[in-house]
């Protein structure tokens, strides 16, 4: 081949690699454009209902908020009964599914992978993790409720923590799963027996997120009302009784926002501030666990 | 082929012949071979010839694996660590193993030495604080560690992660020690200190290697085996294997004319 055919065909080359770098910057464009749309779109509702939160909850939040109980129609109150209901649902739902969700994921990641008994629990955790709460609630209500003849926040924190376990189990296998194998292998060879490399070694390499895990099943009952309606129902006083029924904030708010009373009303837009303030807290926490872990 | 290599000096493991199956994959097809006691041995061969696998079979780590099974005998001390009703613990005590990727705990540097030999011994403190140091200045990492032992593991650079894998693997106080590519990470000046540190531990310790690396298998081995495809090739002393090799694919393997 003669240096110019060289130079010519270097030139074509040329042109070929300019005309597709176009082509692929314009489609890097047109990708780019299209999800900053899509974030825009999602950030533009979550800022409305956050500032339309913000503005109507804090005009209806005050000491009497807090510190007094869900009134009557008409008549000045607060939301203790409510926020101390949720609070003690919520914490011992936490602390009982917590446990079973961790060493259900455990024995999912660690013990048995690949088994029949393995994926039918995957299986089943899969449909619980998107089965409707309504469902869990009702289930709650058939089992618990009707045997003892009586709403509860025993009944209600049963059917929370079917609610958290599923999510546990889900982030715990999913997050050891992520250990790598050499870490495991490394234990293993100092003669380390296996119940002491999990606790000691995968669940510590894992912790940041298993715990974020166990945090979004927390921020994700806390605004639970479904399970909550056919379970501990709603008290209007406060009620330390588990065995009897019990306030929390998402009912309250159910309750309250769809009366035409407007104290009723102004209630539960502070309930709705709290639960979001709550939950958006959670979630953050999460984020920084995570972070300085990593 | 696949007779029994003698070794000078009293093997501390004795292969008699070995197969290995993952899954009905053979890779490693009746092999014989015997370590003696307080020399680095060296495992080299091309990728996939067995020698990691192999390695792996004196501490029982396939075991993990239930798809992965050694047919055959491993004597160490005259007892067949295969069949022996002692709990793989106790021999992976005896065996330690340091691998490929360092791979600290995610615990302090003073916990990841410590977490091993509270796993055999009930040490008070101060024999832990000394222990500990012991471990890491065998390791050689003693002076770089010494005021930040609280310090994550994981904060270290590779090659100081690596020399604390080791640290972490003697001080339990094995008898052998299982090296498995143990440099293949680290930059040149790690690793001329992990090698170093091998030449050093063989006064107390039978030290296996597994390298890529034929430089490094001549540098720091008295004894090397050559494997190719699941079968050992070649074992002798290091230097008849390195000049004067008696079989032509060893040769051909340690010239760079393979494959």
């Amino acid at each position: 081949m003669s240096s110019a055919e060289l130079l010519l065909k270097a030139a074509a080359l040329e042109q070929a690699r300019l005309a597709r770098y176009a082509q692929r910057k314009l489609v890097n464009r047109v990708a780019l454009t299209l999800s900053l749309l899509a974030m825009a779109f999602g950030l533009f509702w979550l800022f409305w209902i956050l500032i339309e939160t913000v503005i109507l909850g804090l005009s209806g939040l005050n000491l009497a908020t807090l510190s007094q109980m869900t009134p009557p129609p008409n008549d000045v109150g607060g939301l203790a009964n409510a926020i101390y209901g949720s609070f003690l649902m919520v914490l011992l739902a936490t602390l009982v599914g917590t446990p079973i969700g961790i060493m259900a994921g455990i024995y999912l990641a660690e013990f048995n992978t690949t088994g029949w008994l393995a994926n039918t629990t995957r299986f089943v955790n899969d449909i619980l993790l998107s089965a409707p709460s309504i469902v869990i609630g009702l289930f709650v209500y058939a089992v618990v409720v009707t045997r003892f003849k009586s709403f509860s926040g025993y009944a209600g924190i049963m059917a929370l923590a079917l609610i958290v376990i599923p999510v546990v189990i889900r982030t715990t296998e999913n997050m050891l799963q992520l250990v790598p194998a050499g870490l495991r292998e490394a234990a293993y060879a100092l003669g380390a027996p296996k119940w002491k490399v999990i606790i000691s070694i995968t669940l510590r390499a894992s912790s940041a997120g298993v715990l974020t895990g166990i945090l979004l099943a927390v921020a994700r009952i806390a605004g639970e009302t479904a399970p909550l309606l056919f379970t501990a129902l709603s008290n209007q006083f406060w009620t330390s009784s588990l065995s009897e029924p019990m306030a929390s904030l998402p009912v309250t708010i159910f309750k309250f926002a769809m009366s035409p009373y407007e104290n009723w009303q102004k209630l539960a837009w502070a309930g709705v501030f709290i639960i979001t303030m709550a939950v958006l807290g959670l979630n953050i926490l999460a984020r920084v666990l995570t972070r300085s872990k990593s | 082929m696949n007779t029994a290599f003698p070794a000078p000096t009293e093997p501390k493991i004795s292969v008699k012949n070995l197969n290995f199956f993952y899954g009905k994959f053979h890779a490693l097809k009746d092999i014989n071979l015997e370590i003696p006691e307080h020399k680095v041995t060296a495992f080299i061969g091309p990728s996939g010839c067995g020698k990691s696998t192999l390695l792996r079979v004196f501490n029982r780590m396939f075991e993990l694996y239930p798809e992965q099974r050694a047919e055959g005998e491993i004597l160490l001390d005259g007892e067949n660590l295969l069949t022996s009703k002692k709990d793989v613990a106790l021999l992976r005590a005896k065996v330690g193993m340091v691998f490929q990727k360092p791979t600290p705990f995610p615990m302090s540097i003073f916990d990841n030495i410590a977490f091993g030999v509270k796993l055999f011994e009930s040490l008070n403190t101060s024999a832990m604080e000394e222990r500990v140091e012991w471990a890491l200045r065998k390791a050689a990492l003693w002076t770089e560690v010494k005021d930040k032992l609280s310090q994550s593991g994981s904060s270290l650079s590779g090659g100081q992660q690596q020399r604390l894998c080791i640290a972490r693997g003697i001080a339990i106080k094995p008898e052998v020690l299982l090296l498995d590519e143990p440099c293949s990470a680290l930059d040149p000046i790690s690793t001329a200190k992990i090698e170093e540190l091998i030449t050093e531990l063989k006064s107390d310790y039978t030290v296996v290697i597994v390298t890529h690396n034929m430089q490094q298998a001549a540098r720091c081995s008295d004894y090397t085996a050559y494997m190719y495809l699941g079968d050992l090739m070649e074992f002798g002393a290091t230097e008849q294997i390195f000049f004067k090799p008696t079989r032509k694919e060893t040769e051909d393997y340690i010239t760079g004319r393979f494959g």
